[in-house]
């Protein structure tokens, strides 16, 4: 080798060292977690807190902010809150940087996996209102039986009825459907042509409320063991599939909608089965179509229905929980979710505030009826992945064949839940 | 690649010139910035990603704190052998992306090509017209073309509305998830495979579901990728074909040559290395196509768009399994190696030949 060669080699090798050093230098790369922090203790400083949140729009956007600034003008502490664009990508770099938002938007299916590395404080037992909130939300967002983050608010699915289509085909309030056999004759009497007399999206989240009305769960109860090979799990897809083939149900991508809410917004259904967010969604897009909200009907296991909900995460390396925990007690309080539900929608997540919404919301109270006997999807640590799997299935439930889905979902589900 | 090729040909040059001590530290300090940036942003990510796919990292502070421990071959035993769904999801991936490599870098060689030959040739007016018609598509974001062909190809939109004033009734493009191999199948009354191809798996899918072919709504994107992508390599083979004199088709022409002859045997030999080059970003651009899907479907309908490096940024952001994407990822890398270095050899070996 001759010396240029030998010199040339030696310089490349210190860049690449320099390189190296320089990256080994950067933000976070130096921090461990700190796993030593217990659980009753908070940190507490004078740092100013940032909120991550995942917004709908303009007008949640505002009402967040709006609520964060004037606790921070009460409490003196400075607080930003920023609307993310990608919520689950930009909390991950955060994590992974060591430099976390304080407070975040958590849905249930991530809370597992970020319980499972620490990076999130399980906060709920210290909060003042933890009574409050409705119990099966509480559920939602325990792990290992404790109770992380504190319900920001909640969905429910019900039905929503399009009024003058259902007056044509000669309806009426009695013939609002409280079981499977009703549903059935009203979705008969309201198809006509290419319009289905139900739509709804072809996923769990939507074809899941009929395997719980006939009594099926993904994950048994206590939370220890797979059960979606369920005879009731048969018999919701079975009829689901049922009224698939005769073009009564219709999936709404089928239809040529986006969305639940889209194929009933356009009238391409009579009837569609979504959550809170589709009023927002039709009074925005879709201000003539008349339409009431009906609770779910009752299969052979009775009502049920399925509840979407987000909580405020707490990042175990926030330097100042204390504060940030103040946040989160006013932001679940009940005036302050009540002014949120009217910005943006969603319902109150603690039952004080319940009377008050219904007196506000009186055409919507069937939304909160099915608090009472909601559930919430599997939340263990990879039941997305399974959830995802299952859907895909669920797009061809027409032409498959529903007891092998269950037991694909059910091998599928089995290590998740296990382990 | 294109690395690899020039640096021995920088170190013959300097041989030739002989060794003056201060241009080679002059000639390192002008590289120095590039090394840097390119180190830093490039090598040491790769580097730390490739130790996260061996790693058991969870995603919460730094890959290279002492509490991550180093698992081996783990994350790749899980998604290439265990037979969970981590494998399955793997194994549709790439049955996915194979057959979208199968299709679009073929077809839209092929049609760059062709629109370069037509454009190319002087008696064409309005060439300048032509070509930037041609090009337009791939100057365009990939998100705006994908956001346009969702409309164009929805249930009710423009490509299902022209389909049925030929008494086509168009399919429902995105949510349908049948394969169009199986579609074919189908209408000679073969619904279902033999046992042999149903009963064994590779990586989780069966045979028979590795035949299943693109689903019709990754047709959809096969058809944008030609689409979009055509355009850039018809510049490429432009420019070859300008390269090429006159003087050989001439010749060939009062051997009483036509013009298929011509072209097939004067005109293609000569663009073997832009064909070469063509064939290369076509075959890396299409294994790992993201940006469409991410935009597009999210790997619906039915998992049948799904493309390995969209199930890794799946895995790693949505799942926390940093370990098991980053394997992904690699195991993406190698196979793009392979196929790259394949095609080197069977173009090269052609070249020997002729």
């Amino acid at each position: 080798m001759k010396p240029t060669a030998r010199a040339a080699l030696a310089a490349g090798g210190a860049a690449l060292a320099a390189t190296l050093l320089l990256a080994g230098c950067g933000q976070g790369f130096e921090e461990s977690p700190d796993d030593a922090s217990s659980a009753d203790a908070l940190t507490s400083s004078s740092d100013p807190l940032t909120i991550l949140f995942g917004s709908s729009g303009d007008a949640e956007t505002k009402a967040v902010q709006d609520a964060v600034a004037a606790w921070s003008a009460q409490s003196g502490v400075q607080v930003t809150a920023t609307p993310a664009t990608n919520l689950n990508q930009e909390l991950s770099q955060g994590f992974a940087a060591g430099s976390p938002p304080d407070l975040f938007y958590l849905s249930p299916d991530q809370i597992a996996a970020y319980a499972a590395n620490g990076s999130i404080e399980a906060y709920g037992d210290q909060l003042t209102n933890k009574g409050d909130f409705h119990p099966s939300l509480v559920r939602n967002f325990t792990v290992d039986g404790k109770f992380y983050c504190a319900p920001k608010d909640f969905s429910t699915l019900a039905l929503v009825i399009n009024t003058d289509m259902w007056a044509e085909a000669g309806l009426t309030d009695a013939d609002i459907p409280t079981t499977w056999e009703q549903l059935d004759a009203a979705a008969a009497k309201l198809t006509k042509g290419d319009r289905a007399g139900l739509a709804f999206d072809a996923q769990y989240q939507r074809v899941g409320a009929f395997t719980a009305q006939a009594g099926g769960r993904l994950v048994s109860a206590d939370g220890t063991q797979a059960v979606a090979d369920s005879p009731e799990n048969l018999a919701g897809l079975e009829y689901v599939k049922k009224h698939l083939t005769d073009g009564t149900f219709a999936y709404s991508a089928d239809l040529g909608a986006g969305w639940g809410g889209e194929a009933f917004g356009k009238e391409l259904a009579a009837m569609a089965i979504e959550g809170n967010w589709i009023t927002g969604a039709l009074s925005a897009d879709f201000p003539d179509v008349k339409y009431r909200v009906a609770q779910l009907p009752a299969g052979p296991a009775g009502q049920a229905t399925l509840q979407y909900t987000n909580c405020w995460g707490m990042a175990a390396d926030s330097p100042n929980q204390k504060a940030a925990l103040e946040l989160v007690e006013h932001l679940t309080g009940t005036e302050q979710q009540l002014a949120f539900s009217k910005a943006f929608g969603p319902m109150p997540s603690i039952q004080s505030a319940a009377d008050r919404w219904r007196t506000d919301n009186p055409a919507l109270v069937a939304f909160l009826d099915g608090a009472a006997y909601a559930q919430g999807l599997p939340t263990d640590v990879g039941a997305t992945d399974v959830i995802n799997d299952f859907n895909a299935q669920l797009e061809s439930l027409k032409s498959g064949d529903p007891k092998q889905i269950l037991t694909t979902v059910q091998g599928n589900l089995a290590p998740v839940v296990g382990g | 690649m294109t690395l690899a090729e020039r640096a021995p040909r920088r170190a013959g040059k300097r041989r030739t010139r002989g060794s003056r001590r201060g241009e080679g530290t002059a000639g390192w300090l002008f590289t120095l910035p590039v090394v840097v940036i390119l180190g830093l942003f490039l090598l040491v990510p790769v580097l730390m990603a490739l130790w996260v796919s061996f790693s058991d990292w969870s995603g919460r502070g730094s890959p290279l704190a002492p509490g991550v421990g180093f698992i081996g071959l783990g994350n790749y035993g899980e998604i290439l052998t265990e037979g969970g769904l981590a494998t399955r999801n793997l194994g549709i991936s790439m049955r996915n992306v194979g057959w979208y490599v199968l299709l679009v870098v073929p077809l839209q060689t092929a049609l760059a090509l062709f629109l370069a030959v037509l454009v190319n040739r002087a008696i064409l007016r309005g060439r300048g017209v032509f070509r930037t018609a041609f090009y337009f598509p791939s100057v365009t974001s990939s998100v705006a073309i994908t956001v346009l062909w969702l409309f164009l190809f929805s249930t009710t939109g423009v490509v299902n509305e022209v389909l049925s004033w030929v008494g086509i009734g168009g399919p429902n493009w995105f949510n349908d998830p049948r394969g169009i191999v199986h579609i074919g199948l189908s209408v000679f009354g073969v619904d279902s495979g033999p046992a042999t191809m149903t009963g064994s798996d590779v990586l989780g899918v069966s045979w028979w579901d590795w035949l299943a072919g693109p689903s019709v709504g990754m047709s959809a994107f096969i058809l944008m990728a030609i689409f979009t992508t055509s355009g850039t390599f018809m510049l490429l083979f432009i420019a070859a074909l300008q390269n090429i004199g006159p003087e050989l088709g001439e010749a060939g022409m009062m051997d009483g040559a036509n013009a298929w002859q011509r072209f097939r045997r004067i005109t293609l030999p000569q663009l073997r290395p832009t064909l070469f080059t063509v064939l290369t970003l076509g075959l890396i651009g299409c294994w790992q196509v993201f940006d469409q899907i991410y935009t597009g479907t999210q790997g619906a309908p039915g998992k049948t768009t799904m493309t390995p490096a969209y199930l890794s940024y799946q895995a790693a952001f949505a799942d926390q399994k940093w370990g098991q994407g980053a394997a992904i990822s690699f195991i993406l890398f190698l196979i793009i190696v392979f196929f790259t270095l394949l095609q080197r050899l069977l173009l090269r070996e052609k070249g020997g030949r002729s």
